[in-house]
Parts: C-alpha cells; sequence; structure tokens
C-alpha cells in the first residue's frame, strides 16, 4: 500500500497528446476514480501508472520511488482487465495462481492465498472450470481474484464493468467497493460511468482532452463543478445550459435570458462584479428546480421563480421529467414521484438560488 | 419450410463435387491395388515391395519431413513474434516473406538449382572470395548427401512462409490484453511467451504443423528438379510408375501409402497436440 | 552492462536476424532472374559470380522452341476454368455456411477443412482411368476440374468468411425493404464482398498455375505451364537440359506469381489465416 504521484506527465502518440501535462497524488489506500469521456486520456493514464506505457515527459512516484521508466514487473501493481483479460487456456485456479507463480511464493503460500481470494470472491467452487464454462460475471470475479491475491501496492482498474449487463454492474459496484473498504488497497479505477464514479470514488478526477479538469469528493465534484464540461459531464439528466446575461437594475442583479428574468440576492454582487452587463451561461440541474403548486425544494434559503409551458413530460417511474419551454430554451426539471402535468399547460418554476451556477462565456470556467 | 432446405441446397454441388472427386478416387485406388485383369489379388503389393525403392521412398519421404518441418516451425515462430513489433519498413519485409507462398515447387528446384549448381551461385561466390578451391557438388547420384541438403534448403526456403503466415495470423488473434495482463502481473518476456503465447497459440501451431506435414508426404516438384530418382519420394515414384512404367497398380499403392500416412500423422497431431480448453463445453 | 545497451543489442539481434532472413528469402530470386538472362559464358566464367552481359536467347527458346508460351495459354486457361468452376459451386456454399444456421453445419464445415487436405497424388493417378473413359485425357478442361476439386475447399472457407464479414443487418434492410434473399444477395453482400473475392479468385489462380503434378499425369501433349517444364527439364530426356534453361524456366514461372503476391499481399495473411485455421 503505497501513495501514487504524477508529476507533470504527459504522453504523445506521434502528433496525439493523448495525457498533458498530469500531476496528481493519489493517496494512500485511496479508490480514486478517473472518470472522462472516452478518448480523454484516463486509459493512457492508467497504463503509465501500470507500467505498460512510458511517459513522454513527467513522472511517477510510488510512494518515494520513482517509477516511470520500471517495467510492470517491477511495480507491484495488479489490474482488472476491460475485457477481463481471463487466459483461457488456464483454468479458474491457475489463473489466480499466476501471479503468485511468477513471483516465486512457496506452493503452499500459493494454495492458500488462492484459496482465500476465491472466497473473497464467492468462485471456490470454480476453481477447477476453463473460463469458456463461465458466465460474464464469474469470469470479472476471477479477473478481480487474480488482481488481489498478491495483495499488490496498487489496484488498476480499467473499465471492469463495462462489459457486464446493468443489474450485475449495479451488484458489482456495491461489491468492489466493499472489497476495496476492506482491503484498504490504493486503487485507482477508470471509467466513463459518471454514476459509477459517484457511488465508488473517495474523489473522482474528471479528465478531458488529456488534461486534468477537477479533482475532488464526488458530492463536491457534483455541486460545484469547476468549469462548463463537468457541469454537463456529470448528472444525469444533464444540468440545464442556458445563454443569459447579467444586468443590473435599481433594486439589485438580475440573470436575464430568453422568457425569463432571475432577480439573485444581493450576497451575487461581489462574486459577478465583473460580469455586469455581460453574456454568461447559466447552468441549473433538473434536480433543483420544482414546479410550484406540485411539490417544494427541500432546506432551500433563497429561491426565485421563472414561468414556463409544459413541452414534454418523460415519466420514469420513481422520478417525472419535465420538459418545459421558457421563451427559447428548453428546461428540464426532474420532481420525484409520478407528475401528469398536461402538455401545454402554464406552470412557475422554482429555482433554487444555492444551486445555480453561472459560467464565463469564453473560458467556459465556473464563476459561481 | 422452404428456407429449412436451402443451406444444405446451397452445399449440395460444393458437396457433391468434392464427394465424387475424391471419393471416386480413393474407391479407384483401393480397387487397381488389389485386383489384376479384374480379380483379387496382393500380387501388386509383393510388386511394389519387393522392389527396394518403395522403402527407400519412405524412408527418404519421411527423413525429408522430420529434417524440414521442426526447423521451418521454429523459424516461423521467431520470424512471426518479431513480425508483432512495428517498425520501419515492416510491410516490405512482410511482402519479402511471403512471396515464396506463390512460388511452386518445380520453380523453387529450379531456383535452388540456379544458387548450388557447379556453376552457380554459391559455389562462384564461395570461389571468389577464395572460401574454397573447388566447387562444392551438390548434384550427381554420387553426391546424394549433398541432393539430401539442397531438397532440404529448397523447401525451408519455400515452405517456411506457409507456417509463418499461420502462426502469424494466429499471434494476430490473441487479444493484447492476455500478454499485457501478464505483463502486469510479473511475467517477463520468456514467462509470458512460455505461458501465455505458445500455450494460446497452439492450435495455430497445430495446423500448421499439420499442414506442413501432409504437403511434405506429397513433395515432388521440387525433388524432381534437384534430384531425380536420386532421392526417391512417394509421389515421385508414383509418378514415375505411372508415367514411364504404366503401371497403374503400383502408382495406386503409392498413392494409398501417402494416404495412409497423412491419415495416420494427421490423426497423431491431433491427440498429442490437443488443448484441453478447446474441448470443454460451453 | 545496463538495461538500455541490453535492450540496444537484442533489437540489433533481431533485427540483423530478420534482416538476413529477408535477404536469404529474396537473393535466390533475384540471382535466378539474373542468371536466367546471362549468357553463357558469363555462366561458365568462375570468376563472375554476377553476370554482366545478359541475352534473351534461353527465354524466348523456352517460350517459342519448347513450348513455355503454350504452356503459359494453357495454364491461363485452365486457371481460368478452374476459377469458375469453383467459384461457381463455392460461392453458394460459401455463403450458407455463413449466413444460415442448421443442423449438421459444424460437421460440414470440419469435412471441408478435412478435405483440403486430401493428398493431390492419391487424387490424380486414379483418375486417369476414368479420364480415359470419359475422353478427358489431355484436355485442358480435365485438368481444370482437378484442380477444381484441389481448389474448391479452399473456395469454400475463403468465401464463407468473406460473406460472414459483411453485416447482416445490410442484408436484412435490403429484405425489409422488398428484395428477395437472392436479389439481396446480388445487389447487397456480392458488391460488398467484391474485393475479397477477387483477392480469392487470385489466390485460386495461384494454386492452379503452381500445380504440376496432376497437370503432369493427366496431359500428354496440352501441357500447362509447370507440366511442360516439368517435361523439359526432367522428361524422358533425363534431365539434361542445360542449367541456363533451367534459370529461364525458374523465371517464366515465378514472375507472374511475384506480382500476384504484389497486388494481393495485404490479404495473403488473412486470406491464410482463415483457410488454414
Amino acid at each position: 500500500m503505497v501513495e501514487v504521484r504524477l508529476e507533470k506527465v504527459t504522453k504523445k502518440f506521434k502528433e496525439l497528446v493523448a495525457v498533458n501535462g498530469l500531476t496528481l497524488t493519489v493517496k494512500d489506500g485511496e479508490f480514486l476514480v478517473l472518470l472522462g469521456p472516452s478518448g480523454c486520456g484516463k486509459t493512457t493514464t492508467l497504463r503509465m501508472i501500470s507500467g505498460l506505457e512510458t511517459p513522454t515527459s513527467g513522472r511517477i512516484f510510488f510512494g518515494d520511488s520513482d517509477v516511470t521508466y520500471l517495467p510492470p514487473k517491477d511495480r507491484n501493481i495488479s489490474m482488472v482487465f476491460q475485457s477481463y483479460a481471463v487466459w483461457p487456456h488456464m483454468t479458474v485456479y491457475e489463473n489466480i495462481a499466476f501471479p503468485l507463480k511468477v513471483k516465486k511464493y512457496p506452493k503452499n503460500e500459493i494454495e492458500q492465498r488462492v484459496k482465500w481470494a476465491a472466497e473473497l470472491l464467492q468462485i471456490s467452487e470454480l476453481l477447477k472450470r476453463y473460463p469458456s464454462q463461465l458466465s460474464g460475471g464469474q469470469r470479472q470475479r476471477v479477473a478481480v481474484a487474480r488482481a488481489i491475491v498478491v495483495e499488490p501496492d496498487v489496484l488498476l482498474m480499467d473499465e471492469p464493468l463495462s462489459n457486464l449487463d446493468a443489474k450485475l454492474r449495479v451488484m458489482m459496484r456495491a461489491e468492489l467497493k466493499k472489497l476495496q473498504t476492506k482491503l484498504k488497497v490504493t486503487t485507482i479505477y477508470v471509467t466513463h460511468d459518471q454514476v459509477e464514479a459517484m457511488t465508488m470514488g473517495d474523489r473522482i478526477v474528471v479528465m478531458n482532452q488529456g488534461k486534468l479538469l477537477q479533482v475532488g469528493p464526488p458530492t463536491n465534484v457534483y455541486l460545484k463543478p469547476n468549469s462548463l464540461f463537468v457541469a454537463t459531464f456529470i448528472g444525469s439528466p444533464e444540468m440545464n445550459i442556458i445563454d443569459a446575461s447579467i444586468t443590473e437594475r435599481k433594486d439589485g442583479l438580475y440573470i436575464e435570458g430568453s422568457g425569463f428574468v432571475l432577480r439573485l440576492t444581493d450576497d451575487f454582487r461581489d462574486l459577478l462584479r465583473d460580469y455586469i452587463g455581460k453574456d454568461i451561461y447559466l447552468g441549473i440541474r433538473p434536480e433543483h428546480m420544482t414546479v410550484r403548486g406540485v411539490s417544494t425544494l427541500e432546506h432551500v434559503n433563497k429561491s426565485a421563480e421563472i414561468e414556463g409551458l409544459v413541452d414534454f413530460v418523460e415519466a420514469l417511474g420513481t422520478d417525472t421529467i419535465i420538459h418545459t419551454k421558457v421563451g427559447d430554451n428548453i428546461i428540464k426539471i426532474k420532481i420525484p414521484g409520478h407528475v401528469p402535468l398536461p402538455i401545454g399547460e402554464n406552470i412557475k418554476i422554482e429555482v433554487d438560488l444555492d444551486n445555480v451556477h453561472i459560467f464565463d462565456r469564453k473560458t467556459e470556467k465556473a464563476i459561481i | 419450410m422452404k428456407t429449412k432446405y436451402l443451406p444444405y441446397l446451397l452445399i449440395l454441388p460444393a458437396g457433391a463435387y468434392l464427394l465424387f472427386f475424391i471419393g471416386y478416387p480413393l474407391v479407384q485406388a483401393i480397387y487397381l491395388a488389389f485386383t489384376q485383369n479384374g480379380h483379387f489379388t496382393l500380387a501388386n503389393f509383393h510388386r511394389a515391395f519387393s522392389n527396394s525403392m518403395f522403402f527407400q521412398a519412405l524412408k527418404f519421404t519421411l527423413a525429408l519431413a522430420i529434417v524440414i518441418i521442426p526447423i521451418q516451425v521454429v523459424l516461423a515462430l521467431v520470424l512471426a513474434l518479431i513480425m508483432m513489433n512495428t517498425f520501419k519498413g515492416k510491410d516490405w519485409v512482410l511482402y519479402a516473406l511471403i512471396i515464396p507462398l506463390t512460388i511452386s515447387d518445380v520453380a523453387g528446384g529450379l531456383i535452388w538449382y540456379t544458387m548450388l549448381s557447379d556453376a552457380g551461385f554459391l559455389n562462384k561466390l564461395l570461389l571468389n572470395l577464395g572460401l574454397i578451391s573447388q566447387p562444392i557438388h551438390f548434384f550427381g547420384y554420387q553426391y546424394r548427401t549433398m541432393e539430401f541438403l539442397a531438397i532440404v534448403l529448397e523447401e525451408i526456403w519455400r515452405s517456411t512462409a506457409i507456417v509463418f503466415v499461420i502462426i502469424l495470423a494466429g499471434l494476430q488473434m490473441i487479444s493484447r490484453e492476455y500478454i499485457e495482463a501478464a505483463e502486469v502481473f510479473g511475467a517477463g518476456y520468456w514467462t509470458r511467451l512460455r505461458k501465455i503465447v505458445i500455450p494460446m497459440l497452439k492450435p495455430s501451431i497445430q495446423s500448421a504443423l499439420i499442414i506442413r506435414t501432409l504437403f511434405a508426404m506429397q513433395i515432388f516438384g521440387a525433388v524432381w528438379m534437384l534430384a531425380g530418382r536420386d532421392i526417391p519420394v512417394l509421389a515421385g515414384e508414383g509418378y514415375y510408375q505411372l508415367t514411364f512404367i504404366k503401371d497403374y497398380s503400383v502408382a495406386s499403392i503409392y498413392a494409398l501409402a501417402i494416404a495412409m500416412l497423412s491419415i495416420v500423422l494427421g490423426a497423431l497431431y491431433v491427440k498429442f497436440l490437443k488443448a484441453p480448453y478447446l474441448e470443454v463445453g460451453e | 552492462m545496463n538495461d538500455e545497451t541490453k535492450y540496444f543489442l537484442t533489437r540489433l539481434g533481431i533485427y540483423t536476424f530478420l534482416f538476413t532472413f529477408v535477404l536469404w528469402v529474396i537473393v535466390p530470386i533475384i540471382i535466378s532472374t539474373l542468371y536466367a538472362f546471362s549468357t553463357r559464358l558469363d555462366y561458365y566464367n568462375m570468376n563472375k559470380v554476377i553476370p554482366t552481359h545478359f541475352t534473351t536467347e534461353w527465354v524466348k527458346t523456352i517460350l517459342f522452341t519448347l513450348g513455355g508460351w503454350q504452356g503459359i495459354k494453357n495454364s491461363i486457361v485452365v486457371a481460368l476454368m478452374t476459377i469458375g468452376i469453383s467459384f461457381s459451386l463455392g460461392i453458394p456454399a460459401g455463403y450458407a455456411i455463413a449466413k444460415f444456421i442448421f443442423p449438421g453445419k459444424d460437421s460440414i464445415k470440419l469435412s471441408i477443412i478435412a478435405l483440403r487436405m486430401f493428398p493431390i497424388p492419391v487424387m490424380a493417378i486414379p483418375l486417369v482411368i476414368l479420364y480415359i473413359h470419359l475422353h478427358l485425357i489431355d484436355t485442358l478442361f480435365g485438368v481444370a476440374l482437378a484442380h477444381t476439386a484441389m481448389a474448391l475447399p479452399f473456395v469454400v472457407l475463403i468465401t464463407s468468411s468473406i460473406f460472414a464479414g459483411v453485416s447482416k443487418d445490410f442484408e436484412e434492410a435490403a429484405l425489409v425493404f422488398g428484395l428477395n434473399r437472392f436479389q439481396s444477395f446480388l445487389k447487397i453482400t456480392l458488391p460488398l464482398a467484391l474485393p475479397g473475392l477477387a483477392a480469392a479468385a487470385m489466390f485460386t489462380f495461384v494454386m492452379s498455375w503452381n500445380e504440376v503434378f496432376v497437370a503432369s499425369i493427366l496431359t500428354l501433349k496440352n501441357r500447362t505451364l509447370p507440366a511442360q517444364i516439368l517435361s523439359i527439364m526432367a522428361g524422358s530426356s533425363g534431365g539434361a537440359a542445360p542449367p541456363y534453361y533451367k534459370f529461364a524456366a525458374a523465371f517464366i514461372m515465378t514472375f507472374p506469381a511475384l506480382i500476384f503476391v504484389f497486388f494481393a499481399r495485404k490479404y495473403l495473411v488473412t486470406m491464410w489465416g482463415i483457410t488454414l485455421k
């Protein structure tokens, strides 16, 4: 168990910059999730930590030792691959025992450890089978057992759940998290699925186009996204992004957009001083709004009201998403429970001003 | 209802054709081998076996296979492993390596005659480099060992490409993650090769071995060009019996000997090289 | 020795080996081509490793005096007939194996794979008797029929994998829009499979072009090129053909094949991978 540190790590494949000046510390025993769309550089980052790729520049440390150019075998790491990479020509037992055999563990210890790992992942009765006789979920368990059997310093996982069906994925998500908490192994987990990131990670790293955008605990990243990209990448349904501008009137600051005017409380004034009279993006998450008369927002200090027209209603069972026309904008509102609003109805929307986001038009960085 | 029979109907012409062209000659060969003027007899076998050429041919056919095939498999494996790397000019190297695939055994024999004849390239080169003072004789009955060597060289030159291509295709089908997984879990290059790559390549190596061995049982053109009947082989003797002696029965016995050898060797390979993980049910 | 030098030396060793092997493959081809056009004096001059005086006499003699040209024409006719027959029989079978699921499919496929390895001499020798009865002996059509038997298993396997590579969705889309199965095959699958089929045809061509045993046994006067050369070089005359004729013959036989690999080089590895698996 060890701390992993990346310092200004860059990886180029010919002209393509896959990872660009990444600096990051993974704490000892932490479950860190690398989150981003495909091609954002998260898998390349993981592969550099594993030693399968070598950085073009920058350094990687495990604790105090520089491992930048060490081959994987000298790093005491383990990995769970996206396709599991459970070797088809070996039985489950041989698969799990492989890392131990390579590291020349004594025979009785190999047996003990394989037994231990197999029990932990509930695959003890499968040890004699070949991978072709296993289901996808079982293969995944073999891959995880193989990865933890040596008690690695760092456990790497590359989208390990993406090949499972939805139900199994939810189950394995919880199990992997429990397993990691129990083993306290430093874990770096790559995924493009924000739900996995939110539910599993101690901290999330959001990446895009080879760059690190934001690091932090899941709720932090969710509630305080530092850029337009992070704001829209995390959360489902996506955050509403509305073209708007900040205006000043006698009685205070307003956000104005097509079909709505939001009065801001005075405490926004300091933050928005430079943006008065300028265009911005307004971001509001669907669950931070409600329809007056249908439900109320909880724990809200400040709120504002705008008017809209019901355009379309998505009933999800537990929630209802109401697509509302406000001027030229379509704004999604998420309300718990079943809310059968008729299409075309005029509604009053209540907005939670504590959870309003404002982004700079040019830099797309968060102002609030 | 109609579609139920459609696939069979589509396969029928090809199936019938193959059945006829392979079944009929087989039956005919057996008939020719066991009869004379329409009567059952073993005299043909007596005639074939009492001629020392039969066992000579059997001996040389097998000896050539035993010498050539292991060299080819090792060479092909090494080449294929190298070709899994990326490097400059890889396309051209691949082109060069597969050229011999399209060269016939007769042409191969002739090309190697150019290389090895008394006034051929090798002798002239070595003479001019001062490494030898007399040409090395490769051809003629009194130099049969050298003729054997010439055939071995030609076959390694010409038909290693088949083995190479089969093994390369097999290598390319092994997912990279399998090998990377072994790397992550601490296996060095040789361990990965021994424990992951070669075991997973077993089916490809097996088919390469079977194909090469069966073709080796039919070796003819190159031998005929380089050594004639100095080095007798089964297919060559069959050809000789048929076209020069016009003894259809003995020629058929040679053909049957090739068929028997092919079946026995093929079965042996399948039996001894099976991969247990491919046998288990889903 | 540190890791970097070790790494460098390993690389060096590997590429030296590769380079040597490539030389070993191409030098004989280059040399035999040069020798094919070498004058007699240059050939017998022991001090001349590489000839410097050239003549087309040997190639011309093989082609026009010794029947090489006729052999080439015969070879092409036989190869084209072989492609024609084996494709018209093989494409439906390949299509069936690629696109249908039916009982016995695996055993049929396995038998075809096994038949591909059936020894050619076994087929050819008894065939002579049949051909004499059917008056097919010494005809190009007869040789093509035998070559078809040799090529057909390959054609079925190659075409089935080519058709399997054409997504079922394309064809089903055509079915939805009102074409029947045969039309959708003709209009959708076949055009998409065409490049692969062209490579397969070249492959079949070379197979037939190179085959010598069957062609030698089944013909006497109407010989294909390899059969003709076999009889010139090592025929009843006892193999007394002068060496430079042998080189010329090798050149004539090899040249078309070289061009073939050049055009089909991209497909060759996958194709052999398919057929030999």
